[in-house]
């Protein structure tokens, strides 16, 4: 029977993991994302799992590698200057074939930079992703619930490509409380994929030899991987548009963001001004389908993000092939503002706002 | 009079054109490794975990399972791998670079964590694919491509010793072994199999530090790097058991 | 109808869990909530508070700029938040620790002896109890049963049903002495 229950995202996240089959977690503590790690310490034993608090964030990737490569179901979290040393290990697993879910709960600013929430982590994770071609997609939840949704699907995704598969949150959706419904708890059978390294036979004669570059030769490999990149970028996008086919002005926002141009819609048109809103579930593939559906006399689109470069604007803009204006309300330190979005939408109509 | 018939190990192939340069240690060290495994009736329920660099070279002469990971991450993947299927085998194996410098992290809390698993360690006092600079364990006054004047403490640093390093660790066994000579190696073989008995009786962290020669790099010939081994190398890094903890 | 409610006061009052027990209440009685505490050194030792929204409505930001109740358990942690309060709304003050100040005249203050009327309910540590109560009671935002029943299945899922007499009396006593 699901079980509805009151949970901060965070520790949301971390039973959704466990009841998706996760039984390996390991990582390091950072704010605001330890309470994953502290949730796990005590829960990932109940279910016969395997939690290691690592020597630093960039060993538990490595060690997720192993369990993944075993057949596992695995877990990795952090934020921020955690996330960074991520990096190395995110380039094996994309490398490795090994199917993973991994979570970045941004935090403000560079270098250490503050606990509060941000999303200046866009770049570097959407883009990022360590040495190489590697590439993986990233899902935004927007609530507690869909935290546990997505850490679902996360599972599912990571295994149909066999890529790891990175949840991008904030200190806000992490930290808050919210009711959610959790699903039944899954037992994943670490045997079912002929990929992975398990006790050979008697009659085997050969086992299977991997290693972080492919055994295949790069001819084969280039082919197979454009395919994959192009399969995840063709087939995953995911967004959830609100009111676009008549909107004068079309917010695109994620996470935390998004929430507060979900209220800034309702506002403007409570007075008129024909607000709407994209928002991102999966911000690679950046949800080019999505901008189809708008308005196509549109006044112009609205980033909505807490960074100070606009990192989703080149996204946007490609989306839309540079055919629409574009526009940002950017904050640093504090929630964007429902007022303040829709103030800046009747200035686009208006046509006092500048353009980026 | 009997006659012994050298046979390789059923789950190493060759080295292929990926082998290693003549009078490595890497090879005798395989041969060992897989010969106990063999013994031990576990070729076919076993992993290895190479490092990246000469100690990846053995990944190409495996039949059976074999893994390459990130330079200095052998251990940590190591140790993933055996909490998903602890009743395999589960070795890493790297050299002295990957495990004290780049992964001395993991070479430490691994320890600390008495995980169940055995690291191998192959001590050649160099970088060795890289071309021969400095390691953590290059002796002082060994001169090197990025030492070469000589180390010297005061610009490079002391070397160090994992003999010393683990005084204080709670873990099932330590030992250093070396390939210079059949004695050695004998007794080397004999160390691997304790490490993974251990392992797989479920003890804890087992370590086998095995010292090398790398002749292309020490700028020798074979026979007179494995001098080298036993006037110089030895002197600093003492051979034997040092930890042999009873079973629980 | 969206409510902003902050609770505020020293760490170790019991802020967070005050938060959380009114987020649970709204929970089981059907509402929207979101609950979102305060951050880093101020959540040891300082001061500590929590942002509770409540609402029929999805709701967006869990943060407030203004707010409709102040649960101030606390001197400072008035003095921080009071000016927050929209016209109308309501402070909550711990009369137990925080006498003889006069306040803005544009909202509702309602004092509460939590500590006294802890003890005479028999549950000396159950002076939050008595804060929610006295709120039930003057905001309205929910019924006193359904914030009792929705304590004791709190209480009981957490391992601590042994509590549940005690603290339907301190919560019954906040809703009517105050």
């Amino acid at each position: 029977m699901a079980d509805r229950a009151i949970m901060k995202g965070n520790e949301a996240l971390a039973e959704a993991a466990l009841r998706a089959g996760c039984r390996f977690f390991s990582g390091y503590p950072i704010t605001p994302q330890t309470e994953v790690l502290e949730y796990l310490s005590w829960r990932m034993n109940e279910v016969g799992g395997d939690m290691i608090q690592t020597e630093d964030e960039l060993t538990g990737l490595h060690m997720l590698l192993g369990a993944s490569l075993g057949g596992a179901r695995v877990l990795s979290t952090s934020a921020g200057p955690g996330f960074a040393l991520f990096h190395e290990g995110l380039s094996y697993l994309c490398e490795c074939e090994a199917p993973s879910v991994l979570v970045d709960v941004q935090r403000l600013g560079g270098g250490c930079g503050g606990i509060s929430a941000s999303q200046g982590d866009y770049e570097e994770v959407v883009h990022g992703g360590g040495n190489g071609d590697s590439q993986y997609i990233v899902l935004t939840p927007a609530s507690v619930q869909e935290e546990v949704d997505l850490v679902q699907e996360a599972y599912e995704l990571a295994e149909k490509y066999r890529n790891p598969v990175v949840i991008m949150t904030d200190a806000i959706i992490g930290q808050m409380m919210e009711g959610v419904t959790l699903p039944d708890m899954k037992e994943h059978d670490i045997n079912k994929f002929d990929w992975a390294y398990k006790p050979l036979g008697a009659n085997d004669t050969h086992g299977i030899q991997k290693a972080g570059w492919p055994s295949t030769g790069y001819d084969v490999y280039g082919p197979y991987r454009l395919k994959k990149f192009k399969d995840m970028h063709d087939n995953e996008q995911r967004w959830e548009n609100v009111q676009v086919k008549d909107a004068d002005v079309v917010c695109v926002a994620y996470g935390i963001s998004s929430r507060v141009c979900k209220e800034a819609v309702k506002k403007a048109r409570a007075k008129g001004v024909k607000l709407g809103l994209i928002r991102l579930i999966t911000a690679w593939p950046f949800p080019e389908k999505a901008f189809a559906e708008i308005n196509p006399n549109v006044k112009g689109l609205l980033v909505v993000e807490m960074s100070l470069k606009g990192q989703m604007v080149p996204d946007v803009k490609l989306a839309t092939k540079c055919n629409l204006p574009v526009y940002t309300y950017l904050s640093c330190d504090v929630v964007p503002d429902s007022d303040m979005v829709v103030e800046t939408a009747e200035a686009i109509i208006a046509g006092t706002a500048e353009e980026v | 009079m009997a006659t012994k018939t050298f046979k390789i190990p059923e789950a190493l192939e060759g080295l292929g054109s990926h082998g290693c340069c003549q009078g490595c240690g890497h090879g005798i060290a395989a041969r060992i490794i897989y010969e106990v495994i063999e013994e031990m009736g576990l070729t076919k329920n076993c992993i290895a975990f190479h490092d990246l660099a000469c100690g990846s070279n053995m990944l190409y002469a495996q039949k059976y399972h074999g893994f390459s990971g990130a330079h200095g991450r052998a251990i940590p993947t190591a140790t993933g791998f055996k909490r998903t299927r602890p009743d395999m085998l589960v070795f890493s194996y790297a050299g002295d670079g990957a495990t004290y410098s780049i992964g001395m992290q993991h070479t430490v809390h691994t320890a600390m964590r008495d995980e169940n698993i055995t690291a191998i360690v192959i001590n050649n006092t160099n970088f060795g694919m890289t071309g021969g600079q400095m390691s953590p364990t290059s002796l002082i006054g060994q001169k090197t491509t990025s030492s070469p004047a000589g180390r010297t403490k005061e610009l490079n640093g002391n070397p160090v010793d994992v003999v010393k390093l683990y005084t204080d660790m709670d873990i099932a066994y330590l030992a250093r072994g070396a390939v210079d000579s059949v004695p050695n190696i004998n007794k080397t073989k004999n160390y691997i199999r304790k490490a993974f008995a251990k392992q797989m009786a479920g003890e804890g962290f087992s370590f086998v530090e095995i010292l090398a020669p790398c002749p292309t790099n020490w700028g020798m010939t074979p026979a007179q790097s494995l001098e080298r081994m036993q006037n110089e190398v030895f002197k600093k890094y003492e051979l034997g058991e040092f930890i042999e903890r009873s079973a629980k | 109808m969206l409510k902003e409610i902050i609770c505020a006061g020293f760490g170790g009052q019991g802020i967070i869990t005050t938060g959380i027990l009114i987020s649970y209440c709204a929970f089981e009685t059907g509402s929207q909530f979101t609950w979102y505490p305060s951050y880093g050194s101020e959540m040891r030792g300082g001061t500590a508070n929590c942002t509770i929204k409540i609402s029929d409505e999805e709701i967006a930001s869990p943060l407030a700029k203004d707010i409709d109740i102040l649960v101030g358990m606390s001197g400072p942690a008035i003095d921080k938040f009071i000016d927050s309060l929209r016209p109308g709304g309501y402070l909550f003050v711990n009369s137990s620790l925080v006498t003889g100040r006069t306040y803005r005249e544009d909202i509702n203050v309602v004092e509460v002896d939590t500590e006294e009327l802890a003890k005479e309910a028999d549950n000396p540590k159950g002076a939050n109890m008595v804060m929610i109560g006295a709120l039930v009671k003057h905001t309205g935002i929910m019924t006193l049963e359904g914030c009792g029943e929705a304590i004791n299945k709190y209480f009981t899922e957490h391992g601590k049903a042994k509590f549940n007499e005690a603290n339907q009396r301190a919560l019954k006593i906040g809703y009517e002495k105050c």
